[in-house]
């Protein structure tokens, strides 16, 4: 049942790019358009995770992500706000009666280097303060060095404490290198434990790309092929306009279908990327026409 | 370990994204391109070209007799002697470089064109036909005056006229296919388009008379197949190239027999396309869906007899499926259609005759689910699984889209099975492992096998077959060879 992780699941990166290339050939126009855009903007995660985060600006976060725009009607709430564990109670206080929610990256982000025990202490607190859904980073060094086991053993270990909370678990793809062991990081992650494979943390070029993004698609559909449990995928970092966020979701929507085109099962891991949607849906409203980027806030 | 299973009734279908078509400017009818001008033709008979998806009427064709056979290889004749052949060879060139850039100004008219006229999706004829055409022109263009580095030690001379015969699958393609070596070499051209397709070439005459060819070098005529018999018979031909099916060609060898014509042909195939246990699968599924479902499976080389090795053949028929599901059949002028119309009437009973023909040798047929067009040419992509080697789906070529699946062990039987076929034109090679890729590339009798990948063009690469699949090559420095005498 589980697979030899040593063994390798080889990805053809010429191939991955030319299906890439037929995503993007993809026209997407009218009501598809503004499905897809209204569908993108539910799904993002909005980011903020830099020394410099306040208080305020979480509180301006949450507030964003509740109510996108005052001037476009009918539009949905993001999928949740992604913080610091230290400002998880801020968010959980503006977000307590919606259906935002609070994502909190830990275990020693973004590196993971530290301890097991302070991975599993540093979780436990984001839970405590009130986290949803933990954002959790693999130890590259060890995954590089051919130690699976402990790559494994940890994202085990952390998913137990999480219990019923989602657990995202980054790859940190940037710094893998090769989609081999994309595909084979991938596999461990779910195979452990994972509720979510998400590509980046956003500190590391390059993060999400559309290639990295396919091979963990894929390896969420042949694990669901396998078992009919069904995992989610959160790119993150680098989609910063609303056309690309598009062609994502024409590469989700042909990989893995219509199950996974909801915010429960895809996530965007963006802190631009909102504001860019709200200009192509006002454009759309106004019939063509772009709005000043002075009406929309800066968060 | 449980997670919830939901059941999103969301689906995110494309809304059409149809090219327009109102600037396209196509005659109601066409007369014959001889001696740098369009000409009526001497049969006084015309006949009707079709667009396959909505079956209206495009515009009527001229049909060639042996008349007008005899007035273009005349004016070819004339333009060889009196001024091609004496033309600076880089003076030539500058002609086919010209051709090129013309290509690539109108490729978004010669684009729609296409795909009006021959069924396929607009994506192809934008992304793959037109660009590779006016490429063909451009790589020529660069030989035409290094004939001498291209064969040292060797003179190399024209032939004189050129008779080419090309088939519907690739209109404009085949049609640069032919003429750009020809020009390049010093040879003049009569060349004939499939009777179904005619309209690029038409356009591309119009292209060669706006960029100033001296009248004759370049003639192009419409017409059935008695139109290319006679070509292909007349007395005053020096070469003759054909690109079509197996028993055309075997009949132009006859006729020829005895004559000092030279001949290339390019013919049928029914490529193996080969995927080991080690492949990086989901890239695989990917080359077989390019490998047969490209241009509706009206492609020579498709890969149109897949092997797979026993123990992925289940994932792989899955998934092949599942993904099967994903491609969009349908207008060929939408964007987003992955699938076209088939060719023309006539093929389409010849490819419904095989899907009969492969249930009744009890083969399982698999079609995709959705809906087709309720006018024009249309065939869900189609998998026959579990194909056994004798029957008549795996050894004909079909030229639609239809599979046919077989499993193996060993790689001795894989190779066995791939070179039991009458025609030897292209196969693909699946796998992760180099020294496997090699093996087997030593041993499939095969013009062309790809690795890792399917369907790969450009014109730098010879391309041709082996065995019924025909003999010459054509595209890079070996294309020059047939068009030339040493």
């Amino acid at each position: 049942m589980m697979p030899d992780f040593k063994h390798n699941y080889p990805i053809d990166q010429i191939g991955v790019e030319e299906r890439i290339q037929r995503f993007n050939s993809r026209s997407i126009k009218k009501e598809t358009k503004l499905i897809g855009l209204k569908l993108a903007l539910s799904m993002i995660d909005l980011t903020t995770l830099e020394g410099k985060d306040t208080p305020e600006k979480v509180k301006q976060l949450c507030y964003k992500a509740l109510h996108p725009s005052n001037d476009i009607m009918g539009l949905p709430q993001l999928a949740a706000v992604c913080v610091y564990p230290i400002h998880v109670k801020t968010a959980k206080k503006y977000l307590k009666n919606s259906t935002v929610k609070v994502a909190s990256v830990a275990t020693g982000f973004p590196s993971g280097n530290t301890s097991l025990q302070i991975k599993l202490i540093e979780t436990k607190y984001a839970i405590d303060q009130g986290a949803d859904e933990i954002d959790m980073v693999i130890s590259r060094g060890e995954f590089l060095r051919g130690n699976y086991t402990f790559v494994f053993d940890e994202i085990a270990a952390i998913k137990n404490v999480c219990g019923k909370i989602r657990l995202k678990v980054i790859l940190e793809t940037g710094e893998l290198s090769t989609l081999d062991n994309i595909r084979k990081a991938s596999d461990i992650a779910i195979y452990a434990g994972a509720d979510f494979i998400k590509t980046s943390t956003g500190k590391i070029q390059p993060a999400s790309t559309m290639p990295v993004t396919l091979v963990m698609l894929e390896a969420i559909k042949d694990y669901y092929i396998k078992t009919n449990i069904q995992i989610g995928m959160k790119p993150a970092g680098g989609i910063s306009n609303a056309k690309n966020a598009l062609q994502y979701l024409v590469m989700l929507n042909e990989t893995l279908g219509s199950k996974w085109m909801t915010n429960e099962w895809f996530r965007f891991g963006a802190s631009s990327l909102a504001n860019d949607i709200l200009l192509q849906l006002g454009k759309e409203k106004d019939n063509g026409v772009y709005y000043s980027k002075d009406y929309i806030s800066l968060d | 370990m449980k997670k919830k299973i939901n059941n999103n009734p969301f689906t995110w279908n494309y809304s059409p994204a149809v090219e327009t078509k109102e600037h396209i400017q196509i005659n109601p009818q066409y007369n014959l391109f001889i001696n740098g001008k369009f000409v009526k033709p001497n049969s006084k008979t015309y006949f009707d070209t079709y667009n396959p998806a909505t079956e209206e009427k495009l515009a009527e064709l001229s049909l060639a007799n042996e008349k007008d056979v005899n007035a273009a290889v005349l004016a070819a004749n004339n333009a060889y002697s009196k001024t091609w052949k004496k033309m600076p060879a880089k003076e030539r060139a500058k002609y086919i470089f010209r051709i090129a850039r013309v290509i690539q100004e109108r490729a978004r008219e010669l684009a729609i064109i296409e795909t009006m006229d021959g069924g396929k999706p607009i994506r192809e004829s934008r992304d793959f036909d037109i660009p590779l055409a006016a490429n063909h022109f451009f790589y020529y263009a660069g030989w035409a005056d290094k004939l001498n580095y291209a064969f040292p030690t060797k003179t190399p001379q024209s032939l004189g006229v050129a008779a080419q015969i090309i088939p519907w699958n690739f209109p404009l393609l085949m049609a640069a296919w032919k003429i750009a070596p020809a020009l390049a070499t010093g040879n003049t051209v009569v060349l004939k388009p499939s009777e179904n397709t005619s309209l690029t070439a038409l356009k591309l005459a119009e292209i060669i008379r706006d960029c100033d060819l001296p009248p004759g070098v370049v003639n192009i005529i419409t017409g059935p197949g008695s139109t290319g018999s006679f070509m292909v018979n007349h007395p005053n031909i020096h070469k003759i190239a054909f690109t079509g099916s197996t028993n055309i060609g075997k009949n132009i060898q006859h006729s020829i027999a005895g004559t000092n014509k030279k001949l290339t042909l390019e013919l049928g195939g029914k490529a193996a396309n080969i995927v080991f246990e080690d492949a990086p699968i989901n890239q695989a599924v990917e080359g077989i869906i390019n490998g047969i479902f490209f241009n509706q499976g009206h492609v020579c080389c498709a890969g149109s007899r897949l092997f797979v090795q026993e123990n992925i053949a289940e994932e792989i028929i899955n998934k092949l499926k599942a993904r099967m599901e994903t491609l969009i059949v349908g207008n060929p002028l939408d964007k987003n259609t992955d699938v076209g119309a088939i060719n023309n009437k006539e093929q389409l009973s010849k490819i419904k005759s095989y899907l009969k023909m492969g249930k009744e040798d009890g083969i399982t047929l698999y079609q995709t689910l959705g809906e087709l067009p309720k006018k024009g040419y249309f065939c869900k992509p189609s998998l026959f699984i579990n194909a056994t080697q004798s029957s008549r789906v795996v050894q004909d070529e079909i030229f639609g889209p239809v599979l046919t699946i077989q499993t193996f062990r060993t790689i001795e039987e894989v190779i066995e099975k791939a070179n039991n076929i009458p025609y030897g034109l292209s196969a693909g090679v699946w796998t992760d492992k180099g020294s496997k890729i090699f093996n087997l590339t030593k041993q499939l009798k095969a013009g062309v096998v790809w690795a890792n990948t399917y369907n790969k063009f450009d014109p730098s690469s010879p391309f041709g077959g082996f065995k019924e699949s025909g003999f010459g090559r054509e595209g890079g420095l070996h294309g020059l060879m047939p068009y030339l005498k040493f």
